[in-house]
């Protein structure tokens, strides 16, 4: 990934920017504005956006430079047992928002660029609606899923949203990129029933980690997880974010030999299934990689399946290989509990856990349990 | 932007499946109309099925139905003593359709006659067919028409807080989405009522007879062809009171005519002939009717002894080769008299569409195959397009999908086979008596 290949130029299906202006309010914190600087360390150019960014700051890129270049470099190895505190507060991709940027408004053309997505949808939503029925006593007919709230990150132009809008839960969709969530919000905006139901916003997950905590029944993130930086990070704000005993949904592609010869170069370079430069595959994650990020976060993976896309079809089916795509599902323990594995105790954090434990009886219980 | 929305939706027209009378979008923005999930256009046999199929759906609890008809509500108070002259034919597999939403107990509490056996015989030779169950069990039931639809009826009464019902309401004019989406246009159907009313639809389901509005409007091409042949229906008298549970079919030269039973005594005829000829029958004494209903099932007059010898000869031959067991051919119930004023006359034709279903469009019914009764087939294909729509529409409405635009849907409609049996009459003269040795003995 780093061996010269710009990130910028590499296209992806999902990108978080900051909002327009965010900057500002958060251009005391250095963490933010290294944010706005890999951007611009990446695609190589200093890109300053004007009237936000004075000459002091100026420096401050300059010095972060190297020190963030080695951290991610590191990162991107995986080291298990060298947990790093990213300086980084942001899983958003800038290099990938291009590639959608210029499809932002082929979302809904069903027969179009996206129609793979579409036909998954055929997958994706009984593996959802199944599982989430699981967990609903009594469930209404017609409205499967009324009363649950949905988190659909990375929602694009909505189009897994809105089924599960249909289904009957109230769902918020969040994307970065902005002309997205405009196509996903015009096209709902017809069906009266939808438009009540389902909320649009353009933000990554972090910026609404703190006021969803623990709000949300389910957590989708589809097609999404390789075009994230830091999974680690993403995943836990996706943890933070479910309520105890929420549903996690995950589907991405694995990192393999077959991933790349299918993924990369037959569906991208030979067949066009995909626009060239949608995914790379160092981003790819392996359900064994997911699953420890998983577990280590305190989510219990209950679901792996392999899924299998027919390009002549255009149909997805079932499969039980899972070295091409496949679906998580994860559901969050109820009881807060540090797993007995050492590789992903964050020391900081125990410590934190423990001091609040001392002040709060109730978690000091939870820990007691 | 209005103008830029035109230009775009005007250079659209030339696309392949645009007809005559079809219009683009052409407005933009969010619309005060009632958005329903589905619009059933024609509230006969087979849109009153289909609308209470869907409202009855356990998956559709959620959504809004409209059936849109252009007669008036037909109350049914008390069940008139006469029968009336239009029946159905129901297959099982129909009758089951009409339980699944509660309008076979309606039907079974008013009435209805179940037959075991069907003879099938022709005028010019001896060749039969019997069709029974060796059990004994129902082959089907004659039901009246309008039993049938105060059954719908009342059904559709009780989830009206799911399906409207509109009578008196005919569409003039639907406008169709543009075939790709766009980004500021209403992706529904437009419906406009001939009182100015509008509505919008994600789906349309054209269930208005043969002469189809919606077919037309959407631009579906047809094959039809017109069989110069009137179906002329009449309630009959039986000589005398019988078991009744046979029903009898006797091809003619000029056409078959059938005795479907609906009481002891009483049998329905459905009797398909020349124009000429029909309209000689509807207007003749009653006396003379009865005895030409009777001469037609009794007379042998057109059969010839070539054509006897010929197949007696045959039968022999094939009974050495494999003996089989020979039906003896029955005889019919005799006909004492004829209901007063219940004689009426149909024309008859045949119409296929070339496709059932389009985005946002899908065919049932008449609207999408048109047959000859001689079967009496056509009621029951169009439950079977019912059936196998409602369960396809269940599924993806359970899967959340947008009902209109699943093309899944264009892949799983099946189209029916369609009776080819009597469209080569047409090719051969009735009373060529190759062609009767050949059809009747060697097919």
């Amino acid at each position: 990934m780093w061996s010269g290949r710009k990130l910028g130029s590499s296209g992806g299906w999902f990108l978080r920017v900051l909002g327009p202006g965010g900057c500002n309010t958060k251009a005391a914190r250095p963490l933010i504005s290294s944010a706005v600087y890999v951007k611009n360390q990446l695609s190589g150019t200093l890109q300053i956006k004007p009237g936000v960014f004075n000459e002091y700051r100026t420096i401050w890129f300059k010095s972060y430079r190297t020190i963030f270049s080695c951290l991610n470099r590191i990162k991107s190895f995986r080291y298990p047992w060298a947990r790093l505190y990213s300086t980084s507060q942001t899983t958003v991709d800038s290099g990938e928002v291009k590639t959608f940027l210029a499809l932002a408004h082929k979302w809904w053309d069903e027969q179009g660029v996206y129609a793979p997505l579409h036909s998954m949808n055929d997958l994706r939503v009984p593996f959802i609606r199944d599982n989430l029925l699981k967990t609903i006593p009594n469930h209404q007919p017609g409205k499967p899923l009324l009363g649950m709230k949905i988190l659909d990150v990375g929602c694009g132009g909505g189009l897994l949203t809105e089924p599960l809008g249909r289904l009957g839960a109230s769902v918020i969709g969040i994307d970065p990129v902005d002309e997205n969530i405009k196509t996903a919000q015009c096209h709902k905006s017809f069906d009266p029933v939808l438009d009540k139901r389902i909320e649009y916003r353009v933000c990554s997950l972090e910026e609404i980690v703190e006021e969803t905590a623990e709000t949300f029944d389910a957590v989708v993130a589809s097609e999404v997880v390789e075009h994230v930086i830091d999974l680690e990070t993403f995943l836990q704000c996706c943890c933070q974010v479910l309520k105890p005993g929420g549903s996690l949904f995950i589907t991405t592609i694995n990192k393999t030999q077959l991933s790349y010869a299918l993924g990369i170069v037959f569906s991208e370079q030979i067949a066009s299934i995909v626009p060239k430069g949608t995914h790379t595959w160092e981003k790819f994650v392996s359900p064994e990689t997911l699953e420890s990020i998983l577990e280590s976060n305190g989510l219990s993976v209950q679901t792996v399946v392999g899924m299998l896309y027919n390009p002549f079809s255009g149909y997805w089916h079932w499969s039980e290989n899972t070295s091409l795509n496949y679906a998580a599902y994860a559901v969050k323990s109820r009881v807060q509990e540090h797993p007995a594995s050492a590789e992903f105790v964050l020391k900081g954090e125990t410590e934190e856990l423990q001091a609040n434990a001392c002040t709060n009886p109730a978690v000091h219980e939870k820990l007691k349990k | 932007m209005a103008a830029r929305l035109v230009s775009r939706c005007g250079a659209v027209r030339a696309a392949p499946h645009s007809g005559p009378l079809v219009s683009w979008r052409r407005w933009s923005g969010a619309s005060t109309d009632t958005v329903y999930d589905v619009v059933v256009s024609g509230g006969g046999l087979v849109g009153a099925a289909m609308a209470c199929a869907l409202g009855y759906d356990i998956h559709f609890h959620d959504k809004k139905i409209l059936l849109l008809e252009a007669g008036p509500k037909k109350v049914l108070e008390k069940l008139s003593e006469t029968y009336s002259n239009r029946v159905s034919s129901i297959s099982p597999g129909s009758a089951t359709l009409l339980s699944s939403f509660g309008a076979w107990d309606h039907i079974c509490n008013m009435r209805y006659r179940a037959f075991r056996r069907m003879q099938v015989w022709d005028a010019c030779s001896e060749a039969l067919i019997m069709f029974d169950k060796d059990n004994l069990d129902d082959m089907g039931y004659i039901v009246e028409n309008d039993v049938i639809m105060h059954a719908l009826t009342k059904q559709l009464e009780a989830v009206s807080d799911r399906v409207t019902v509109l009578y008196r309401s005919k569409a003039i004019r639907y406008t169709w989405p543009c075939p790709f989406p766009m980004a500021d246009s209403s992706p529904w159907v437009h419906i406009t009522l001939g009182d100015g009313s509008t509505f919008q639809t994600k789906l349309l389901i054209g269930a208005d007879g043969h002469n189809s509005g919606v077919r037309q409007a959407v631009g579906i091409q047809n094959v039809s062809w017109n069989y110069d042949q009137s179906a002329v229906v009449a309630t009959l008298h039986l000589s005398e009171a019988t078991e009744n549970n046979v029903a009898w079919q006797r091809f003619l030269p000029s056409g078959p005519i059938a005795l479907l039973p609906l009481s002891d005594t009483l049998s329905s005829l459905v009797w398909s002939t020349s124009h000429e000829h029909a309209a000689e029958l509807v207007s003749m004494d009653e006396e003379k009717f009865v005895d030409a209903v009777n001469s037609a099932f009794w007379s042998d007059a057109d059969h010839t002894d070539f054509i006897d010898t010929a197949g007696a000869m045959l039968q022999y031959a094939v009974s050495l080769l494999k003996p089989t067991k020979v039906s003896a051919r029955q005889l019919p119930p005799s006909v004492a008299r004829v209901d007063a004023k219940s004689r009426v006359l149909f024309p008859l034709g045949l119409g296929h569409a070339a496709e059932y279903v389009r985005p946002r469009v899908a065919l049932i019914g008449d609207a999408a195959h048109r047959v000859h009764p001689l079967a009496g087939q056509g009621v029951n294909m169009g439950f079977g397009d019912i059936s196998s729509l409602a369960h396809h529409l269940s599924t993806a409405a359970f899967n959340g999908k947008d009902l209109g635009t699943d093309y899944g849907l264009c892949k799983q409609m099946s189209t029916p086979l369609l009776k080819k049996d009597y469209v080569d009459e047409k090719e051969h003269p009735a009373q060529d008596p190759s062609y009767i040795f050949s059809r009747s003995y060697l097919i």
